[in-house]
């Protein structure tokens, strides 16, 4: 008796649970955020969220006219814990916007769920040659760039400085091999050395750097993202590698790590798409208010997730507050028409930005305190190399 | 890319001189000419890096081993002890504006705090099962890393190194090395030697060299077991913070920093034999030569046959692998380790 009663009561819950779920969705748009808030890289998913949060406030805590609601997860730099948090934020939470993912095999381990789910997201970092080709998704945007392009913005810059011959470095995950396959598209002179290093334990260079003072090359290129960039460069110039030959960079010196690397960053170039003292009016105002809030300069990291939350607050306009119509929000989202701290820029046929990428260098202000600052245009309107390889036209 | 869309933006970046020093234009003798004489500089400046790891190894694994050896206690703390080292170091370092006064206030600070972790929570566990030790003390180092989350923030420290050591020296013809690695090797060898000078020719000594042969012995003969016990185990947690501080100004200073490290000198004090000093010098220097000879030699054998990126993941993994075949290998051949410390 009780067994049969069970089964109508189980159906009904089924069949009343996304109805009750959709009902709620309509009053609050339910944000889940995944980003690496322990360990050693801790500083950066702090950053985005601060970002991020810095945007909620600046759009009154409301985006498209629904009030927001953010689940932060953590996923310890971890591709099995980050595909975790993912699943239990589509599952449990069921939250309408998925952004975040700094690390590019977090990234990829997670977009099964993302793209299963449908659930609309927002990329704030990683970008694997993969997500940009045939892993594109009509539900995914990147509020980045893909892994090659800003290397390959460096190797345009090496070719001018007149780099004949060059020793390449990065760690062993998606990212790192993307980097150094990207400053190959457009470095013209030879590669006469590349080392993997194991990721992201592997904090001692020792044994590399004396490989590439060995080899005796015109510069020494590298990817070292977070903390790991720090340590490079340290050990770089412990080597006393820094006179002899010339270090040049893509994620390394970052906002986060000059102000432990001081000096040290000095005369270290490197390219990036945003940097914090781009002239337009969005990210005066973002540099400000962030410095003012959290007392210390944001980071590319949290530039790109402060625009993921301009990029939402566009889609929920314009679909006036419906979160079920994810085609009207795709749409909306591949206009690309929000304020971005970057400048204005286009979104690809696989939702990777067409932007411009700036030469960065280190200075020291007046107050004693560091900066990045804004050298050149390297390269303008770059489209990553894979957009062909998305079958979304 | 597309190659219409590159416009290299004006005015050409033309920045500060200082990033052309030292480019040279080109390479007119790159051959195979000079290999030879070449890979052999190369093979020393690996081995002096395997030995700079291996001396750092010690300092974590000596306080191990005497804590192991005479208390009977896992310590998985031990590495939030490197960690603190570093983090007072750190601070000390930046109020004082002396790296030499920052370390040295730092060995001080984190030996007394070893003596009150002693007190206050390591007494209470030595009675118990190795299980309960791994839980405490596991428990422990997730209390630390919080703790240096509350105090110091999550964004970890820089220790400064002053000038002079920020620059490598030709110690052979055509060999370059950081002098701040030879000044870890030689500071950590007189530590060193230090250390085996007190456990060897003092009374302190004497009664740490019975205690990890039998303990109840030595507690029988009334010596004061609990104030040697935490003398022990502060200068355990003083030579961990001091290879914590020593480390940092190569790795610099964030959470967790002593968790990786830790299971190396868990694998050297096994290897060494548990309990003694010569056995965990020995097997750190073992240790050290192995991952760094491995890590810096095996992916380029391998590349002979696999891809770059192959050959160093393979290569990689082979060397950490390396470390734990040793290690085996000599609980094969010796089960109490190298050399162990009088039999119990």
């Amino acid at each position: 008796m009780r067994r049969t009663a069970t089964i109508p009561v189980a159906v009904l819950a089924l069949c009343a649970g996304p109805a009750v779920a959709q009902q709620q969705a309509q009053q609050t748009l339910k944000i889940g955020f995944v980003s690496t808030f322990s360990g050693p890289v801790a500083a950066i998913g702090n950053d985005m969220k601060n970002a991020f949060e810095l945007g909620l406030d600046h759009h009154g805590r409301k985006l498209g006219g629904l009030p927001v609601e953010v689940v932060y997860e953590d996923d310890q730099i971890k591709p099995d814990v980050g595909v975790q948090k993912t699943q239990k934020l589509i599952e449990s939470d069921h939250v309408n916007f998925i952004v975040g993912y700094i690390w590019s095999n977090v990234m990829l381990a997670s977009l099964k769920p993302l793209v299963d789910s449908k659930t609309m997201t927002i990329d704030a970092n990683a970008g694997p040659s993969q997500l940009a080709g045939e892993l594109c998704s009509p539900y995914v945007f990147s509020t980045s760039w893909q892994n090659d392009q800003t290397p390959a913005a460096v190797g345009l810059y090496m070719n001018q400085k007149g780099v004949k011959t060059a020793f390449l470095m990065g760690p062993n995950y998606a990212a790192g091999k993307d980097m150094l396959a990207g400053v190959k598209t457009t470095f013209k002179g030879q590669i006469v050395g590349e080392e993997y290093t194991r990721w992201p334990d592997q904090l001692d260079f020792s044994a590399e750097l004396s490989k590439a003072r060995e080899a005796k090359p015109d510069a020494i290129f590298v990817f070292y993202p977070g903390g790991a960039g720090i340590q490079f460069v340290t050990q770089y110039v412990q080597a006393g590698l820094k006179g002899q030959i010339p270090l040049y960079t893509a994620f390394t010196i970052d906002d986060l790590s000059l102000p432990r690397l001081k000096d040290l960053a000095i005369g270290i170039p490197g390219a990036q798409e945003w940097v914090g003292d781009l002239p337009n009016a969005a990210n005066q105002k973002f540099v400000a208010d962030y410095k003012a809030k959290y007392g210390v300069p944001p980071s590319f990291y949290g530039a790109q997730s402060y625009d993921a939350v301009s990029l939402i607050d566009s889609a929920v306009t314009a679909v006036k507050g419906d979160l079920s119509d994810k085609e009207g929000m795709r749409k909306e989202m591949e206009k690309a028409e929000f304020k971005s701290v970057r400048g204005n820029f286009k979104f690809g046929n696989n939702h990777i930005p067409i932007q411009n990428f700036y030469l960065q260098d280190a200075v020291k202000n007046a107050d004693g305190s560091y900066a990045l600052h804004t050298v050149a245009t390297v390269v303008t309107d770059d489209q990553d190399r894979f957009h062909d390889r998305c079958p979304m036209k | 890319m597309q190659g219409a869309s590159l416009s290299v933006g004006a005015p050409s970046p033309q920045p500060s001189p200082r990033w052309g020093e030292g480019v040279r234009t080109s390479k007119p003798d790159r051959g195979d000419v000079r290999h030879d004489d070449k890979s052999m500089l190369y093979f020393i400046e690996q081995f002096l890096n395997g030995i700079q790891l291996g001396m750092l190894l010690f300092l974590l694994a000596a306080g191990l081993t005497l804590i192991f050896g005479i208390m009977d206690l896992v310590n998985l703390a031990h590495g939030s002890l490197y960690m603190i080292g570093a983090y007072f170091a750190a601070t000390f370092a930046e109020w004082t504006d002396s790296f030499v006064l920052g370390a040295i206030f730092a060995i001080v600070a984190t030996l007394a705090v070893g003596m009150a972790l002693e007190v206050i929570a390591m007494r209470r566990l030595y009675a118990r099962s190795h299980l309960d030790h791994v839980l405490g003390t596991f428990g422990l180092l997730l209390f630390f890393n919080e703790l240096v989350r509350l105090i110091w923030g999550p964004a970890g420290m820089t220790l400064s190194l002053p000038g002079e050591m920020l620059k490598a020296v030709e110690i052979l013809p055509g060999l370059f090395y950081p002098v701040y690695r030879l000044v870890i090797i030689a500071v950590t060898l007189a530590v060193a030697f230090l250390l085996y000078a007190l456990v060897m020719r003092t009374r302190l000594g004497m009664l740490i060299r019975a205690g990890a042969s039998n303990r109840e012995m030595v507690g029988a003969l009334g010596v004061n077991i609990k104030l040697l016990y935490t003398m022990v185990f502060g200068l355990g947690a003083a030579l961990a913070g001091f290879a914590g501080l020593m480390q940092a100004p190569i790795l610099t200073v964030q959470i967790g920093m002593g968790e990786n490290i830790l299971i190396l000198a868990f694998v050297v004090i096994i290897i060494g034999g548990i309990g003694s000093i010569r056995g965990a010098f020995v097997a750190a220097l073992l240790v050290g030569l192995v991952d760094t000879v491995g890590r810096a030699f095996l992916p380029d054998l391998l590349h002979v046959y696999l891809s770059e990126s192959a050959a160093a993941s393979l290569g990689r993994a082979l060397s950490s692998m390396m470390i734990y075949m040793v290690m085996a290998l000599v609980l094969i051949v010796r089960p109490e380790g190298l050399f162990p410390a009088a039999s119990k």
